[in-house]
């Protein structure tokens, strides 16, 4: 939203002051979206939602499906993104030495996510030009995750960040297939998002985008909790709120399974 | 069925778990060893994360161990005063081998150091063992009469000489006590037990009686194995219990299943077995150091 120039009138009597900035910024809102109506279209042209705001780890989890299903006011594509919670990763790269594969280099990358989807209504070269897919991170190979060119040259950065990425590929957490935004009948669209079960914990993103002819015409943020709950939560947070106590119980209960085997077999 | 692990993130099947640590128990009652040089590898190739699965497998080691001791507790194969003095060596050795570990950790190079040492030490122990229960079993197939229990060497010559009267040895308390510094220091590296080293130690280097070895071996492993949980959960909560319970409900199983089948065989058949064992795990340990990697770039797990 452009700032309004009335703004800047401002009188000195402090009453009015407030009452007149708030005429004005109507004002200019009003003029502003008479003279670009893309803004306040945007906010319409498109709503979706997940199926669930939660995911639940207990005991049995094995990954999970979320339904995203939504509806466009007008025809156009859509892409989804999802992704999981930032933090920074070690990298490690092995070279030769002496016949021996050994870890020689290793590189701090901050900011990845722990887990990265996509999912768009079209192969994604077909919707939407290369820039726009760099702007909006669509593609894990658009994501900001190379080294600082402080640390490493552009050309090496790349190397890291593909060695990072193919490394998240292998563990599941970067999905290599692009999932399918299919559409029901030209304004209702739905995709499956699946989670692996080795997905991390904490909040996620899902970023839904409606392109009309290659440019984003209007996009929504959901929220995304991925959390354990019940047995597996309190012993996470007593493993390491009370981590000797938890450690001397570990022992004993090992203590009483290897005594009670020995009763239970000598018995038998 | 899977089961989701809370600690290391992630869910496995349940009946591999197992199955898993019923074979561990299993070796851990035949042969003594506490079988942390099988399960860590072998956790790792599930997709359990190192860390855990080294803190991890510690605290099965303590329940098959436990198991295990009382079994050879009832035939009266543990040498009590062997095992505190290889303990006292034991908990210093270790305290000196976490300081070790930190410090090549700060290298980068520990999980290098950590293949090395396998290889070196499975290589060397294997194949001696290899080596001395063939010879053995030679020598019985031509009726020869029984070798001498151990030979005489510089060993016998330090002072502190104390009698172990179920070892029927008669030596220097500074020999146990140097070999539980030193299997201290490798189990601390190596983050296993260190039954492996210790066995071949006890029975080569101090000349016990091979039936008496396991379940003094196993004795002083409980300890350790403690140590080590106790350790890694207060320092890196890195301690599942949900995977430890799983591993250890087949391996208290397996454990005792491999003490009966340990009491049947003869203790030369016991050391060729566990030879071949060791000898397979440390080929396998010397290809994967020259294996070109999957990828060169690799995740370093924590910061």
């Amino acid at each position: 939203m452009s700032r309004p120039d009335g703004a800047q009138h401002e009188t000195p009597r402090l009453k009015r002051a407030s009452m007149s900035l708030c005429a004005v910024f109507l004002a200019a809102v009003f003029v502003s979206a008479l003279l670009y109506r893309v803004p306040l279209a945007r906010a319409n042209t498109l709503v979706a939602d997940l199926s669930e705001h939660l995911i639940a780890i207990t005991t049995g989890f094995s990954g999970a499906n979320v339904l995203l299903f939504g509806a466009t006011e007008d025809v156009g594509d859509i892409v989804v993104i999802v992704r999981g919670p930032r933090d920074p990763v070690l990298m490690r790269r092995k070279s030769r030495v002496a016949g021996i594969w050994i870890n020689t280099a290793s590189m701090a990358i901050d900011n990845v996510p722990g887990f990265y989807a996509l999912a768009t209504s079209k192969p994604l070269e077909e919707i939407t030009s290369e820039s726009v897919r760099r702007r909006h991170q669509m593609g894990v190979e658009n994501l900001p995750i190379a080294p600082p060119t402080a640390k490493a040259s552009p050309n090496i950065g790349a190397q890291w960040k593909n060695g990072l990425i193919r490394a998240r590929q292998r563990s599941g957490l970067f999905q290599r297939e692009v999932g399918h935004v299919s559409f029901l009948g030209r304004r209702l669209f739905r995709t499956r998002v699946s989670l692996p079960a080795n997905v991390p914990t904490g909040s996620y993103l899902v970023q839904v985008f409606h392109l009309q002819n290659g440019r984003v015409v209007s996009s929504q943020t959901t929220p995304l909790f991925v959390s354990k709950v019940g047995v597996e939560a309190e012993i996470f947070d007593f493993a390491h709120n009370r981590s000797a106590l938890y450690g001397v119980i570990a022992i004993l209960v090992a203590l009483v399974a290897g005594w009670l085997g020995h009763v239970v077999f000598r018995k038998g | 069925m899977q089961i989701y692990l809370p600690i290391a993130e992630m869910s496995v099947n349940a009946f591999l778990l197992l199955g898993l640590g019923g074979v561990i128990g299993f070796l851990s009652g035949l042969f003594g060893v506490g079988g942390g040089f099988l399960m860590t590898p072998m956790l790792i190739f599930v997709g359990v994360p190192p860390v855990v699965a080294v803190a991890t497998q510690a605290n099965n080691i303590i329940a098959s161990s436990v198991s295990g001791v009382f079994a050879h507790w009832r035939r009266g194969n543990v040498d009590f005063k062997m095992g505190w003095v290889l303990l006292a060596g034991g908990f210093a050795g270790s305290t000196v081998g976490v300081g070790l570990f930190s410090l090549l950790r700060g290298l980068g190079q520990i999980d290098l150091v950590i293949n090395l040492s396998y290889v070196v030490f499975l290589g060397t122990i294997g194949a001696l063992m290899l080596v001395e229960g063939t010879r053995a079993m030679m020598r019985r197939r031509r009726k020869a009469a029984p070798r001498k229990l151990h030979q005489h060497s510089w060993m016998h010559g330090l002072p502190l000489k104390t009698r172990f009267r179920k070892s029927r040895l008669y030596i220097s308390a500074l020999v146990p006590l140097g070999i539980g510094f030193g299997v201290g220091v490798l189990s601390a590296i190596m983050g296993v037990g260190g039954g492996f080293v210790l066995i071949p130690a006890m029975i080569y280097m101090l000349g016990m009686p091979t039936a008496v070895v396991i379940g003094t071996s196993l004795f002083q492993i409980i300890f350790v194995a403690a140590n080590v949980t106790f350790l890694q959960a207060a320092q890196n909560q890195t301690v599942d219990v949900v995977l430890a319970m799983m591993l250890l409900i087949g391996s208290v199983a397996g454990a005792q299943v491999g003490t009966r089948v340990g009491s049947r065989l003869q203790g030369d058949w016991l050391r060729l077995l566990l030879g071949i064992l060791v000898v397979i795990v440390c080929v396998k340990l010397f290809v994967d150091l020259f294996t070109p990697p999957v990828d060169i770039y690799s995740l370093g797990g924590s910061l």
